[in-house]
């Protein structure tokens, strides 16, 4: 591009420009901006400006740490350079969280097996929630059709396509389990997934390799791969993110299942909890002798999935 | 080392690319192929780079396809030099002498396809400094993959120093001391064993998937390395002396024999082993070895594949076990040539594939690799042929310059 020239023709339009850019990043964009003209500039936000001031975050943003090495200082930066790189590029204010667990919780999940009647609002609540792929059409949750006389969902069917609930089937959905002893936790070679001090399950986007080793670990079939760059049509993106969900991720990474962070962590219900129209799914703090959850565990019959396996997740199956 | 400053690294390494690049017509067409097939590969991976592996067939549930497939089974070959490594300088057998370079020199080839192999499987390939302690965060001892980057690499090196200095010695006309490089060879005889036992250990510590998790899989790993391995050496050893004026005695041939023979009847009994685990009693943990052998909800695309493998691997095994005495080039070439594909068929996706399938909720998908993975796949062998070529051609012209004795016109008075 053509430096230095024609300094100050563009400058008048450009000058809208510093209330959403810094002042320094915008000096250095001007010529640039200078050359590639005025129309773009108006329209597009910080149009060329974007350019260098994008590679000089996505630059940072390559040599950062590990998310749990990084200062409180640090952290607040890289999201600082999310918000700003979400804007650059989508031209929208999110919001990225990096709020810590909450002291003495630690989530569990159940699900009523006799309550679920397979409408997936959950798996519909979950994708828009979380930001997920459409066009790969990414879910979370998978809800198997299942026949009566069993009780793995290996043999139910998960790809129904009918109007339900159907007279002598029930349901029973899957996703992650975030287990205490996760077997994908002690695959990653990096370090780019673990548990946090309140069970969730989460991983580092940035951090992740995509050697899927972690995908091959899970019995539950609970990660799903961005095998090319994630689509989510702008006007659908949510964009009350945190760090380690929902925000948006990119092709080569794992993500799963964080029992929606990013709701959770403000006290709220994970979406899919939310949207469920029958009420069969429970959530709450196990660590609370009052919670709901806590009343399932001590007053119903539950069981785990492929409890062999000595994972010890924190989501039980239970009947009325 | 050191104490010969006219003939330094710098023209030891000239002299290397000199002998490496020289040779006749067939061979610069060889070596057009292969730069032509690596050229093809780093255009698919320069796609695959841009577009994500979305270009390839593998899909949420077989999340792993012909890259760790081939990488699996590559590990098998690097392993196998060992059986030329240990009665080479343990039991200084004369033959295994002659030819342990050879073998190292594949060794080195198929690690470097291996390493590869891992690059192009993985999604985010500018990352991988995430890895390396210090700067990024290993997570060993936890993670069996971070056990197989330490072994892998160890390995390479290994593989390539003990050699390098061994040639070094000899291109100067000296011979290589004792104590500085057999320690290492015998440390290489233990890291063969562990490359593969680790490779396995990858798969075989995973409950998640049943077919993988089986304590039989490491030793039936090492058993099917110590016979592809030796064919694949085998065949570099026919080619050589076919094409070169190296002196192969054909002695190294039927000791080379009596190993694959060993190896590959002991690995037809661990596949027996394994099949009759599977089906006289048919439980749940049966499905991927029935989606193998016979398909699963009418998804069958590796029938056809385990069957010419189990077939390959019984026509190889005979044509080895029954070669007459004076068995010639060709007869050898195709027993090899059955032997290793027979392995790579049944180590490789025969392996992979139906660890992943049906998926751990149950789901029976079918796999077939993109063209574009096909050619990257391609472009990573034609890398690994190619590394081998230029560490054989100028090994053998060093040693043949060296048995001569200390007359090469160039050496100075050692």
């Amino acid at each position: 591009m053509d430096h230095g020239k024609k300094k100050n023709a563009p400058l008048k339009k450009a000058g809208p420009l510093e209330n959403k850019c810094t002042r320094r990043s915008f000096l250095k964009g001007v010529s640039i901006a200078a050359a590639a003209g005025s129309a773009g500039l108006v329209t597009g936000g910080c149009g060329s400006v974007a350019s260098s001031e994008e590679a000089k975050l996505k630059w940072d943003e390559f040599f950062k740490k590990n998310y749990r090495l990084m200062t409180q200082e640090e952290k607040d930066a890289t999201v600082a350079r999310l918000e700003k790189l979400a804007k650059l590029r989508y031209g929208l204010d999110v919001q990225v969280s990096n709020q810590e667990p909450l002291d003495n919780v630690l989530y569990g999940y159940a699900f009523n097996i006799t309550r679920c009647k397979g409408y997936m609002d959950c798996v519909e609540a979950c994708v828009q929630e979380n930001n997920l792929d459409r066009q790969s059409k990414t879910q979370y949750i998978r809800i198997f059709e299942m026949d009566s006389g069993q009780l793995d969902p290996t043999s139910g069917d998960g790809k129904y396509f009918h109007e339900v609930p159907v007279e002598d089937k029930f349901y029973m959905g899957v996703q992650c389990f975030h287990c205490e002893n996760a077997p994908c936790i002690k695959a990653c070679p990096t370090k780019a997934t673990w548990q946090e001090p309140d069970g969730i399950v989460v991983v580092d986007y940035d951090w992740c390799i995509g050697c899927r080793y972690c995908m091959a670990a899970c019995p539950y079939w609970g990660r799903r791969f961005n095998w090319g760059d994630p689509v989510v049509p702008k006007e659908e993106i949510n964009t009350k993110q945190h760090y380690l969900g929902n925000r948006m991720r990119w092709k080569g990474v794992m993500e799963k299942c964080t029992f929606c962070v990013q709701r959770t962590r403000q006290g709220k219900l994970p979406a899919c909890v939310d949207a469920c129209p029958t009420g069969s799914r429970v959530f709450g703090n196990l660590l609370d002798p009052d919670s709901e959850i806590r009343f399932v565990l001590k007053n119903k019959k539950v069981f785990r999935f492929k409890e062999e396996l000595n994972t010890d997740p924190k989501f039980w199956y239970f009947m009325d | 080392m050191t104490s010969n400053p006219k003939k330094g690294l710098i023209v030891f390494f000239s002299d290397c690319i000199r002998w490496s690049l020289s040779g006749g017509v067939v061979f610069y067409i060889y070596l057009a192929v292969l730069l032509a097939l690596m050229g093809a590969g780093i255009y698919a991976y320069g796609h695959q780079f841009r577009e994500g592996l979305i270009i390839t067939g593998m899909s949420n549930i077989v999340s792993w396809g012909l890259y760790i497939s081939n990488f699996t089974f590559f590990v098998g070959v690097a392993a196998a030099a060992v059986m030329l490594i240990l009665p080479a300088y343990l039991y200084k057998d004369k033959d295994f002498h002659e030819v342990v370079i050879i073998g190292e020199g594949v060794a080195v080839g198929a690690l470097v396809m291996c390493l590869l192999f891992i690059t192009v499987d993985m999604g985010g390939p500018l990352k991988v400094w995430h890895m390396i302690p210090g700067i990024g965060l290993f997570n060993w001892p936890s993670s069996i993959l971070t056990w197989d980057v330490l072994v892998l690499n160890g390995y390479l090196a290994l593989n390539s120093l003990v050699p390098l200095y061994i040639l070094y010695c000899n291109y100067h006309g000296r011979k290589p001391v004792g104590w500085k490089y057999m320690p290492f060879v015998f440390l290489s005889i233990f890291w063969a064993v562990s490359i593969h036992m680790v490779t396995a250990f990858l798969y075989q510590g995973l409950p998640a998937r049943p077919f993988w998790n089986n304590p039989l899989l490491g030793p039936r790993f090492l058993a099917s390395a110590f016979a592809a391995g030796p064919a694949v050496i085998m065949m570099v050893l026919i080619a050589i002396k076919e094409s070169t004026k190296y002196p192969i005695d054909t002695t190294i041939f039927f000791k080379l024999k009596r190993i694959i023979v060993v190896a590959a009847v002991i690995n037809l009994v661990m596949l027996f082993s394994e099949v009759f685990k599977e089906f006289y009693t048919f439980t749940h943990h049966s499905l991927s070895a029935q989606y193998l052998f016979f398909g699963l909800e009418g998804h069958d695309s590796l029938v056809p594949w385990i069957w010419t493998a189990i077939g390959l691997n019984i026509l190889g095994t005979l044509l080895f076990a029954f070669a007459p005495t004076k068995s010639g080039s060709s007869y050898l070439m195709v027993a090899a040539v059955s032997l290793f594909t027979g392995i790579w068929i049944e180590k490789g996706f025969g392996l992979i594939i139906p660890g992943l399938v049906p998926s751990p909720m149950g789901e029976v998908v079918d796999y077939a690799p993109s063209s574009f993975e096909i050619l990257i796949t391609l472009g990573v062998l034609a890398a690994g042929m190619l590394v081998v070529t230029f560490l054989i051609k100028p090994a053998l012209v060093i040693l043949s310059r060296y048995k001569e004795g200390i007359k090469q016109p160039e050496a100075d008075g050692l």
